[in-house]
């Protein structure tokens, strides 16, 4: 027996036992022609809790955020958003059900100023319609002033209000990953998913990221699912970490638990790493 | 710190306003009182048309990041609606101007909606080749059409509604209902989707709400430019629409900048002026605009602004910042 804790519910903070899961997967899966990428996954991620997800290169983490945002449409089992299943939505209605992601491979509007990919994440916020803007109503500068706040609030969270007039393209790299949780926040989300928010990033950038991690978590009491190879970082904030090999999951637990857990350091040893991603 | 000057807002659109108001009473009194030769003045109010075939085509190509190789398909459709209604007289002629511009705009939107819903909902270029067909099927309709458009012969008679006034104040409203609508919401909508359309989905956009949005408008205005062109000339033949006609206008919006709209402006008033202006070239106006796109294409892919767009009161802005800071320098000197 490695799974010391139930797993249907392994790892929920002592504070969130009572509250109904924020995001819960069950029996996840998906073949992309004879490989299966992802098989048997099951997880309860709690309304507050920061979770890691870990596992060797292609593992099939990415995967798993196409899976809930619904880039990918799953082979099998099934994903519950705040106990709605979630079968017929498609990535903008998960993304309005509450799931806001950023992604390896950076996908910022490049060519669109910092303050502008903030504002495309609070588009669902403003509310007037295409007469309100074509003839400036009330209600357009109302929405715009309100929305052009709180873009710089959130921006202010790592301290890029200074370049909200840039081009998103030309931000250095560690920026454009900031840019992009920025960007996820302003959605409004009930479930922030991360993918390796630190890669590039130096020690010291990513203890910075760590500490704001925490603070996204606390001051909007969300949960946050976080996809990264930098151990110190994840053994850092997570609370609960799973481990996944080969798409299934190896072992759940607190990041002691995983660290000593034999099956993780054979998965981690015993595999030389695989290729970059294609879609991720 | 010291502040950086900057117009305010309402100031802004009161400048604006105010050149174009100017820039129609003098337009007016030039092309209106005969100051200029005949095909000039004729010329002056095509490149009124074209610049709305343009910024139109802008709104699909350079914003929302699409290519439809059928937008002389649209303009058609706009000419035959607006000019059929026209030629009926069943309004007063300043109702009936109104009315059938919009009518156009309204019909070729239609059209729009009905070609985008299928075509935009799959990823890749069956947009291009969905409206290649699109642009060739309408052209064939009307060549065999003749009860309702007259057929190959054409459609004659059309009341000469297209004057300078009208067609400005048409490229005005056009260029300022572009302009407001992508400074919104919608508008960083249409861009986003052009960035990254995944990550536009993953930001809760609807992006087949969005793309179909802008390709209808932009087939709204297409159909107006298509009016205000049968009102010009007064007849209308299918031939006027083929394929070149689109490619025409494409070629207008990529040697100004996709996504420029001022690029677009600009453009279109050169292409459309250089035949007339160099009327011994005429023969070789295909070779001239081949080399111009081949030329812009080494020298500047981006087109000649790229994606930048002009704003006046930017300018008056650095204007006056410079002027400012030489005060300053020369006080520190003294
Ligand atoms: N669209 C796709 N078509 C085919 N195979 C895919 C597709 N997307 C992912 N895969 C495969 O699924 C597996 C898991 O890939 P995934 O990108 O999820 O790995 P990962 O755990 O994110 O790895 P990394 O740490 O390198 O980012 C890989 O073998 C990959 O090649
Ligand atoms: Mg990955």
């Amino acid at each position: 027996m490695e799974l010391k804790r139930d797993p249907r519910a392994p790892m929920i903070p002592e504070r969130d036992r009572d509250k109904r899961p924020a995001l819960e997967c069950v029996g996840l899966g998906i073949d992309f022609g004879g490989l299966t990428a992802v098989d048997d996954f099951n997880i309860t991620i709690a309304p507050t809790e920061i979770c890691g997800l870990i596992g060797p290169n292609g593992a099939g983490k990415t995967t798993i955020f196409n899976l809930l945002t619904k880039v990918y449409r799953p082979t099998r089992g099934s994903i519950y958003l705040d106990g709605k299943d979630t079968k017929s939505m498609n990535t903008t209605q998960a993304n309005r059900a509450g799931l806001a992601r950023t992604f390896q491979n950076i996908r910022l509007f490049k060519e669109l100023s910092v303050l502008d990919n903030v504002l495309v994440g609070l588009h669902n916020e403003m509310d007037y319609r295409v007469a309100g803007a074509l003839f400036r109503l009330p209600g357009y500068w109302r929405a715009e002033r309100i929305a052009k706040g709180r873009a710089k609030e959130l921006l202010s969270i790592f301290g890029m209000e200074g370049m909200a007039y840039h081009k998103a393209g030309s931000l250095p790299y560690g920026s454009q990953r900031r840019l992009e949780i920025v960007r996820a926040l302003a959605t409004n989300p009930a479930v922030l998913l991360l993918d390796e928010p630190a890669a590039g990033m130096n020690p010291a950038e990513t203890d910075d990221l760590m500490h704001n991690i925490k603070k996204i978590q606390e001051t909007f009491q969300i949960a946050i699912v976080l996809i990264e190879h930098d151990m110190q970082l994840v053994m850092g904030i997570c609370e609960g970490v799973a481990v996944l090999n080969y798409g299934r999951l190896i072992a759940k637990g607190t990041p002691a638990e995983i660290q000593s857990n034999p099956k993780v350091i054979e998965a981690y040893l015993g595999t030389g790493g695989g290729g970059d991603d294609a879609a991720s | 710190m010291k502040q950086r000057f900057t117009i305010p807002m309402p100031a802004r659109y009161g400048i604006n306003i105010g050149l174009l108001v100017l820039f129609l009473i003098v337009g007016n009194l030039i092309v209106g009182g005969n100051l200029l030769p005949r095909a000039h003045s004729n010329n002056v109010i095509q490149v009124g048309f074209f610049i709305i075939l343009a910024v139109s085509l802008n709104l699909s190509t350079g914003y929302l990041g699409q290519l439809p190789l059928g937008h002389a398909g649209f303009m058609a459709v706009g000419a035959y609606a607006g000019a059929i209604f026209w030629r009926s007289g069943l309004l007063p002629s300043e109702a009936s101007l109104v009315v059938g511009l919009l009518l156009a705009g309204v019909v070729a939107a239609i059209f729009g909606v009905l070609i985008g819903i299928p075509a935009l909902r799959l990823k890749g270029d069956y947009l291009a080749i969905i409206t290649l067909g699109f642009g060739e099927i309408i052209r064939v309709l009307i060549n065999n059409l003749p009860a309702i458009t007259g057929g190959a012969q054409g459609l004659l008679g059309i009341p000469r509604y297209s004057t300078f006034l009208v067609v400005y104040i048409c490229v005005i409203l056009t260029c300022g209902a572009i302009h407001m609508l992508m400074k919104s919401r919608h508008g960083r909508a249409i861009l986003s989707i052009r960035e990254n359309e995944i990550a536009a989905e993953s930001c809760g956009i609807k992006t087949t709400y969005y793309k179909v949005l802008a390709f209808a408008a932009s087939a709204f205005f297409a159909g107006v430019a298509g009016a205000l062109f049968a009102g010009n000339l007064g007849i209308l033949v299918p031939g006027d629409f083929d394929f070149m006609a689109s490619i025409n206008i494409l070629m207008i919006v990529v040697l100004g900048g996709m996504g420029s709209m001022a690029g677009s402006v600009i453009a279109a008033a050169i292409l459309t002026s250089l035949p007339v202006v160099m009327q011994p070239l005429a023969q070789y106006r295909m070779i001239i605009y081949a080399l111009l796109l081949i030329l812009v294409m080494i020298f500047k892919p981006s087109g000649l602004l790229g994606t930048y767009d002009f704003s006046l009161s930017r300018v008056i802005e650095r204007l006056v910042r410079r002027i400012t800071a030489g005060r300053i320098k020369e006080k520190g000197a003294k």
